[in-house]
This record gives C-alpha cells, structure tokens and sequence, in this order.
C-alpha cells in the first residue's frame, strides 16, 4: 500500500468539506439515534426524576395528580432493605446474582470448548448430525425452557427424580427431593447462600448455554492453521500443550468476548428464576432483574422500581467498563 | 506446504488432531469412544424435547408418563385440537394469538435491523467526533435489562391516547417498547459484522465515483447478508416469544401474545393441564425452531466471523 508523493501540498478545503464525514456518518446514525433517544435514553431520563418521588397506581392516567417528591427515600429503603418485597436482603440479592452469572459462564465456556474440540476431532463420523442436534435448545423459547425444566424438577412428578429412582434403583416415586422449594439453602457463608434450587436453575441453564459457546468455539478451532499443529508435534509437545500454544490463543479472542457477552445475559436472566423457581425458597434465587419486575408488577410501586432500576443501571456499567477494559471493543477500527 | 518429514515417528494412541493433506482415519476404539460420548451427550440435549413431546400427546393430562415411554397408551392429539380453538380461558383463539405475536416480531425484526444497519455501518466505517462515547453509549443500554425500562415506558406509553386508542394499551406500544431493547445488540453485532468485510472492495467503489450511500447500499449490504440474517432472527425471536413488556401493557384480550398465554397456562392456582400446555409450547416454539432451521448457515457464520481473524 503506497502513496505516490505529492509534488504539491493539495489546496486549503473550506469547513463545509472538511466536516462532510461528520456529517455523513451522523446521517446514517440518525434513524437509530432518533428511535433510540424516545424509546430508551428518555425513559432512562424519567426514570430518574420518577426515583426521587413516590410514583405509584394513583399517578397513572394522563389526568391523575402528580406525585410528591420524596428526595433519597426510596434509594434508602432499598438499602435498608425497607421495600414491600418479602425476604429482600439488598446485599444478599446482588452477590448471589454476581455468582449465578460467573458460574454459568464460566462452566458454559468450558463445555462448550470440549464438545467443540470432541466434534473437531477429524475422522468423527456423523459430526453434522450431532452439530444439528445440540443447537435444538438454542431454538427453543426461553419462557417455555423455564417451564419445561420447572415440570422436570417437581418432586413427585419430575423426570429428574424419574431419573435418579431408576438409576439409583429405587421403588418408583421413591425420591421425591423437592430441588426447587427445599427452604434450608446448601451453602449459607454470611451474604452468599445458594439453596438447592440453583443447583437446579443451573442445570437448566446450563442445558440451554453450552450449544451457543460450543458454536463460537468451533469457529474458531476451525480458522486454526493446521501447519501449526503439526510444529507442535514435530517439536514434541504433547495434546495439554499442543491446546495451550496453538489452540487457546486462537480460542481466546472468540471466546472472551462471548463470554463477557454471556455473563452480562446471565446476569439478568430473568426467564429461569422467576418461572422455574419463583425466587427460590423466600427470596434465595432473586435476581435484580426479578426484584424490580415485581417492583412494577406486584407491588406498582414506580417510584421505588425507578430507584431500584438506577441502582441496577450503575451496577451494569460498572461491570461494563470492567469487562470492556477487558475485550477493547469499542477500539475496534482495523479493517 | 508441508515439507516431507522422513521417517519420524509419530504416536497414534492420542486423538489425531493434525491433519497432513488428507482426512487422517480415526482409530477404530478411539472412534467408538467419540461416538458414544457424542450420543450421550445428544441424549441429555434431546431428553426435555422428548419429555415434552410425551406429554402433549398423552391425553390423562398427567404431569409425568408413568414409564420412560415416548408414545403413552391412548396417544392422541386431542390436546392440540383444544390448544388450537381456546387456549386459556378468555375467548381467544390460538390463531389470534399467534396474530398477535406475529405482528409485534415483525415489527421489530423490520426495525431493529433497518434502522440498526445504517448505525452499525456508520460506527463500522466512519470517523466522526464522539464516535467513541456514542458507542458506549449503545453499549451501555446493551447492558440494561429490559425491564429496567418498564416503569417508564409504562408510564409514558399511557399518557399517549388518541381518541379511544392508548399507545400503550395496544400492539404497537408493545413492538416499540421491545425495541428498545434489541435495538443496541442489533447495531452492536452488525458493526462487529461489518468490521470483518475488507475494505478494498469499498474503495474500489470510491475510485469509481460511488457516495457512501451508493457504496452502502450496493456492496456492504449484499456482503452483510449473514448478519441481517441473525440480527432479523434475534428480533422475530424477540417478539415472538415477548412477555414482560406485553404482561404489562395490555389489557384486552383480543390483543394477548402467545407467550402470556403460556404463562397464563402455568399459573399458581390449581393443577396446571400439562398436556395443552406441552401442546401449546410446541406450537409456539416450532416457528421459531423451523425459522432457525432455514438461516442456521447465516447465524452460525454470523456468530463465529466477528471473533475468526484471517
């Protein structure tokens, strides 16, 4: 790529020409800025001044009366854990969420590589069959996913406890745990409780999350030089360090981004705690995304949702800028 | 390109995961290993569809068949045949409802790709003043779940009311709600999209005297069709299967989506009828599974190209 030198510096352009590219590409962003501007940063603008007052089920029609400012109260209550919820536990809320989303993640990815790398394995017979197959959960509606494994986990009637009887060899309805509403949580460490329902909501999830990463880690196994496996072997190295040096630097700028995409889903997967588990045994299996649906939709309490949604708003952008640091996506301009 | 490597010996007890020319043959006992950690796998992936299958057409309307049986005694397809004419108890048709979801999907599939694919393109290509901040802006809305929008838009979609009709009480309100959501993770996954196509091909067009919008319209956009792919899918997906937003603001029953009926099906009181629900479920899902079928080549390729290098 070379540019021939100019004998001659090109004439001064006017400020018209020179901001044209601004202008252009402010052109094409317009339609979506403008959809954008009304449906999502305005609300989120409202949002904000509904959070400083105590918006509710009388404040709705165009006519109602508006309502009373109340300052940082509802921001206060959340933290006291104050609101109408039953069982809400601000802190408890937000790390079980962190941890419900870095678990999922971190075993989908890992999945997902291995069945990668097994359906990789040249030779294999009927390989498009089996790529058909495991993309099926993919397909399939979230709602009816939650329901589905909901059915599956019901102590007396579910498949999971279906399953273990034969397995384990007893009578027919002999294991009747019930994984989604068993109150005394498994692990219980001050703020970070996990009862058995998410052992169960993992379960599901995990059957939903592993096709999706096992795809994007295909891709990218397969952009994988052959040469260079081949050095590797010719050097010695053997399958543990033939991954490390040739295929897990191929593997990782497909991955990280997913991932990170992945945990941020995760993070406010609302389908599978609130149909599946309802929350779990009191309030144990809550995320953000579920508390403030009930917010709106149990309680109408608009104010302290908007003051909730605030809090969730710098919760994801402080993951947001961490993760971005992480992936540089915005920096992407190599053609 | 390979030189010929000469009398090296090489182990054949581990996978062959180098390839020289040709299909290397897998060991006969390494193959079957493969084969049966692969069915097993697809059994775990397959069980709840088949699960579900049993139950629809098992008419005792039971939660579990009494054995691992696929076809119960009695199979019939009575529980489609009522799913199809009421499925909860307003007095609404399947058809009306699948109507309904349909028309929100449409929308937002027109709209978050049309309007989606100009931004991603000007964020793809252009240099311009706040491109950096305006692309975390995008990102940053990626990251807020739908609902923290609800409130608001409940609140401003009501107050729009033309004569008898309420934006928010209807359809349209519900399409332009759920776009707000997919919107950003349309423009976030095309410009990763378009990031991938050469750029020779767009200059060659600029030395031909094309405007950007010629070059657009006429070489990006072809070249884009893996991801109008995806991104037209995540949207009819979106809507076809919406229920937060359409839980909240409708209230007439003649304008209920599929998924709120589904939901209606498994409600706490009383003992949920298993196998309409398991009808229903089917049949909601099974465009969505049959629309995967048709673009699987276009979404896995548009999900795999923004991560492959060379």
């Amino acid at each position: 790529m070379s540019a021939p030198a100019l004998a001659t510096a090109p004439p001064p352009r006017s400020w018209w020409r020179r901001t044209q590219p601004t202008r252009t590409a402010y052109l094409f962003l317009l339609p979506a800025f403008l959809v954008m501007a009304v449906i999502t940063f305005y609300p989120l603008v409202f949002q904000v001044w509904m959070s400083f007052t105590n918006y509710g089920l009388t404040n709705l029609r165009s006519n109602a009366p508006a309502p009373a400012y109340v300052g940082i109260d509802n921001y206060l209550r959340i933290l006291q854990n104050n609101i109408v919820i039953v069982n809400f536990d601000f802190v408890r809320v937000l790390v079980f969420n962190l941890w419900w989303a870095f678990s999922n993640v971190v075993i989908h990815v890992v999945l997902g590589v291995l069945v990668a790398i097994i359906l990789n394995t040249p030779g294999l017979w009927l390989k498009r069959f089996y790529r058909a197959i495991y993309i099926i959960p993919v397909a399939i509606p979230p709602i009816i996913v939650a329901t589905i494994w909901k059915n599956m986990f019901d102590p007396t009637n579910g498949a999971i406890n279906f399953l273990i009887a034969i397995i384990f060899r007893l009578p027919p309805g002999g294991f009747t745990l019930d994984w989604l509403n068993q109150p005394n949580p498994i692990i219980a460490a001050g703020a970070f409780v996990l009862p058995l329902a998410y052992f169960a909501l993992l379960t599901a999830n995990v059957w939903l999350g592993w096709p999706l990463n096992s795809v994007v880690a295909t891709g990218a196994l397969q952009s994988v030089p052959h040469e260079l496996y081949e050095a590797a072997e010719m050097d010695g190295a053997g399958a543990w360090a033939q991954f490390k040096t040739v295929t897990l630097p191929y593997l990782r700028p497909a991955m990280l981004p997913f991932a990170i995409y992945g945990f941020v889903i995760t993070f406010n997967l609302f389908y599978l705690s609130y149909f599946m588990s309802g929350g779990g045994p009191f309030g144990q299996t809550e995320l953000l995304v579920t508390t403030a649906y009930r917010l709106v939709n149990e309680q109408q309490l608009y104010g302290v949702a908007a003051a909730f949604a605030i809090f969730q708003f710098f919760i994801l952008l402080v993951i947001t800028l961490v993760t971005n640091r992480l992936a540089k996506a915005t920096a992407q301009f190599d053609g | 390109m390979t030189t010929q490597i000469g009398a090296l010996p090489r182990s054949t007890a581990r996978p062959a995961t180098a390839v020289a020319g040709g299909q290397r043959r897998l060991p006969l006992r390494r193959q079957l290993l493969l084969q049966i950690v692969c069915i097993l796998i697809a059994a775990t992936v397959l069980f709840p569809v088949l699960w579900i299958v049993s139950m629809s057409i098992d008419p005792r309307n039971i939660a579990r068949p009494d054995g691992l049986t696929l076809i119960p005694p009695g199979a019939s397809l009575a529980a489609f045949d009522q799913v199809i004419k009421q499925p909860t108890p307003n007095p609404v048709s399947f058809l009306r409802l699948a109507a309904n979801s349909l028309f929100i999907a449409a929308i937002i599939c027109v709209a978050s790709v049309g309007v989606g694919v100009l931004a991603a393109y000007a964020f793809s290509r252009m240099r311009f003043r706040g491109r950096e901040t305006l692309m975390i802006g995008v990102l940053a809305v990626l990251m807020l779940p739908a609902v923290a929008t609800l409130a608001p838009l409940y609140v401003m979609l009501s107050k729009i009311q033309i004569g008898a009709f309420n934006l928010r009480d209807s359809l349209f309100g519900v399409a332009l709600a759920v776009t707000s959501g997919t919107l950003p993770f349309a423009i976030w996954n095309m410009k990763g999209y378009i990031d991938t196509i050469p750029r020779d091909l767009e200059e060659a067009a600029a030395v031909d005297g094309a405007s950007k919008l010629q070059t657009f319209w006429r070489v990006i956009l072809p070249l884009s069709t893996p991801v109008l792919a995806v991104t037209a899918f995540f949207g009819f997906t979106a809507g076809w299967t919406e229920f937060y937003f359409s839980w909240q603001f409708l209230d007439h029953s003649q304008d209920f989506t599929l998924a709120m009926a589904l939901n209606g099906m498994v409600g706490g009181y009383g003992v949920t009828p298993w196998s309409q629900f398991s009808a229903f479920a089917i049949l909601v899902a099974l465009p969505v599974a049959v629309v995967y079928l048709f673009l699987q080549k276009y979404i896995v390729s548009g999900l795999t190209i923004g991560g492959v290098k060379g």
